[in-house]
């Protein structure tokens, strides 16, 4: 019973702390801007574990944020193997392919106008379609190995990156283009030293939507049959056979994983795009 | 209307690549049918044809090629099939007043457009709701609005199996809740953003005219705010309600659903059947373009009953 009374009263003083914090007159300095949001999340990590402990959930349930991490600190080995193969080998070389894919193929497409009014809809429509549901019939034609989830990966990640980078290739202003032209540039000039850049903003912002898809396809792959390691296996065998704090481990692996690697690309973002007025200082 | 013509151009052209692609993809599982019933095909046995290219395999056969257009359980089969297969679980059973039979994929759609709608509506719920908070208090906006953005880099497919065993613990019975609160998941986070940004776009010199006015808060919310966010809250709509079917349907897949689109393209796995697996992708992407364009229609209704210009 302490352990929620505990846990509520942290709320209540968090929640006050928080709002101290940002209406006080430092609230434009980083060092608050970035505690608030941290209080905030320690607040519902001490929710859930005063929840659990409190009014005694079944660790088979719901394990506690400790219980957990003791999980995670004990089975480091077993995390990395299934890091490297749903990651490194499946989602990380899928996402390559698909993203390289997609910018040549935006490009070859740009070249005329026609198929561009043509393929805009139609990429967009394919990118807001479920397209995960393609996991078997990609583990069918692949086998179990990571190349089935590369597969499912590269598919679909492919659309958001293309009708992304299709719009940012037909960023740039005629004024800018015509510059271009008075300058005696070819196409391909224009293209890389203009449409390109241009097109950069775009085609982060599908690459930074095409890291969460990336990883959500190598996971649903993996429950349609993989080799015996892969976070999506140790997800599905763990929920089958009640270890659920390692179940949990896994999960936090792969909200780090998709929150550091689109921090990442966010970082990539601000190197590449400087210029853009949204980044400016 | 422009965009017609070259769309046309660019499916019929997809549909081509697709029959050209079926001839090497089905020409091994053919050639071994062939060879079942007794006819002769260059190298014998499905052994020894393994190491061999598919290319090689057609020019050595090419008389079996079409065999793999007309296979019971293809690696890929042709948009015929796909069409007459989605055409024999939909409509033919719907003629024969069988449209809510457990084989109909009207049957399956429905439960999954029901758990896609609950799912929408909670999110969009959520979506607004926090969407307000964070207009009106800057704590909210400070605390909520990062980890909203981190909520999504998060695969929520992770979560899909545990959101199930821990609903199915705490006493709810069957999988629409859990497959609606994934759903939620997914389909918050456009409404939350587009909400915040329309309910800002309103200039200063608009709200400060409230203020001469003497309006409460409330009544600025409901006659300036909320109008003004109705095209962007249409947009993310638009974007929601793609997003809740894609988590209703990866809700559907992990989890040993019975019923359901997710649930058909399991089944279709597990008891080898690549038509059904094919014609449940088929109709999720009927189902999404239906849902798209009903709120696509919605939104010019209500802007234009709103003054918009078109």
């Amino acid at each position: 019973m302490t352990a929620l009374i505990f846990a509520l009263v942290f709320w209540v003083a968090a929640w006050a702390a928080n709002g101290w914090l940002s209406n006080s007159r430092w609230r434009q300095t980083w060092p608050v801007r970035l505690a608030v949001p941290i209080l905030f999340g320690v607040t519902l990590l001490v929710l859930w574990e005063g929840l659990v402990r409190g009014l005694g959930v079944s660790p088979v349930i719901l394990p506690p944020p400790s219980m957990v991490a003791q999980t995670f600190a004990a089975s480091t080995e077993t995390l990395w193997t299934d890091f490297v193969q749903t990651v490194i080998r499946g989602a990380l070389r899928g996402f390559v392919i698909g993203a390289v894919a997609a910018v040549l193929c935006a490009i070859l497409i740009d070249r005329s106008p026609f198929l561009t009014r043509g393929l805009l809809p139609i990429g967009n429509f394919f990118a807001a379609l479920p397209i995960v549901g393609v996991a078997p019939i990609m583990v069918n034609w692949f086998g179990f190995d990571w190349q089935s989830k590369a597969a499912v990966v590269v598919m679909m990640v492919f659309f958001p990156i293309l009708v992304n980078t299709v719009q940012g290739l037909r960023a740039s202003d005629t004024l800018q283009k015509d510059l271009m032209r008075t300058y005696a540039a070819s196409y391909w000039q224009t293209l890389l030293k203009l449409r390109l850049p241009a097109a950069m903003p775009f085609i982060f912002n599908g690459l930074k939507i095409a890291t969460t898809l990336a990883l959500i396809g190598a996971i649903v792959a993996e429950y349609f049959g993989s080799p015996t390691r892969g976070m999506g296996f140790r997800i599905s065998t763990g929920v089958g056979s009640l270890s659920i704090d390692l179940v949990w481990a896994e999960i936090a692996v792969a909200a780090m994983v998709g929150t550091s690697v689109y921090g990442l690309m966010a970082w990539i973002e601000r190197r590449v795009t400087f210029w853009h007025p949204s980044h400016r200082t | 209307m422009r965009a017609l013509l070259p769309m046309i151009t660019v499916l019929i052209a997809l549909v081509g690549i697709w029959y050209l692609a079926v001839a090497p993809m089905n020409i091994r599982t053919a050639l071994d049918q062939v060879e079942r019933s007794g006819v002769e095909v260059m190298p014998e046995g499905s052994v020894a044809r393994r190491d061999i290219s598919v290319w090689r395999l057609m020019i050595q056969n090419p008389d079996h090629i079409a065999v793999g257009y007309g296979l019971d359980r293809p690696r890929l089969p042709t948009p015929a099939q796909v069409g007459e297969e989605l055409w024999k679980t939909t409509g033919a059973m719907a003629m024969r007043g069988r449209a809510w039979s457990k084989r109909s994929l009207i049957y399956h759609g429905w439960i999954t457009l029901r758990s896609t709608l609950w799912g929408f509506l909670l999110g969009t719920t959520l979506g607004i709701a926090c969407a307000i908070a964070i207009v009106y208090s800057r704590t909210a906006q400070m605390s909520l609005m990062p980890w909203a953005i981190i909520s999504q880099t998060i695969p929520i497919v992770a979560l899909a199996p545990m959101i199930i065993v821990v609903s199915s613990q705490i006493g709810i019975d069957g999988r629409g809740v859990p497959k609606a609160v994934i759903s939620a998941y997914l389909c918050y986070f456009p409404v939350l953003v587009g909400m915040v940004k329309g309910l800002r776009s309103p200039e200063p010199s608009q709200l400060d005219l409230l203020k001469t006015y003497d309006a409460t808060g409330p009544q600025s919310f409901l006659k300036l705010r909320l109008p003004a966010s109705l095209p962007f809250l249409f947009t993310s709509l638009k974007v929601g309600i793609a997003a809740a079917l894609v988590g209703t349907i990866v809700g559907e897949l992990p989890t040993g659903a019975i019923s359901g689109l997710g649930a058909r393209i399991l089944i279709g796995d597990q008891f080898g059947n690549p038509l059904a697996i094919w014609s449940a992708l088929f109709s999720a992407a009927v189902l999404a373009g239906l849902l798209v364009t009903l709120l696509d229609l919605l939104q010019r209704l209500a802007l234009r009953r709103m003054g918009a210009q078109p």
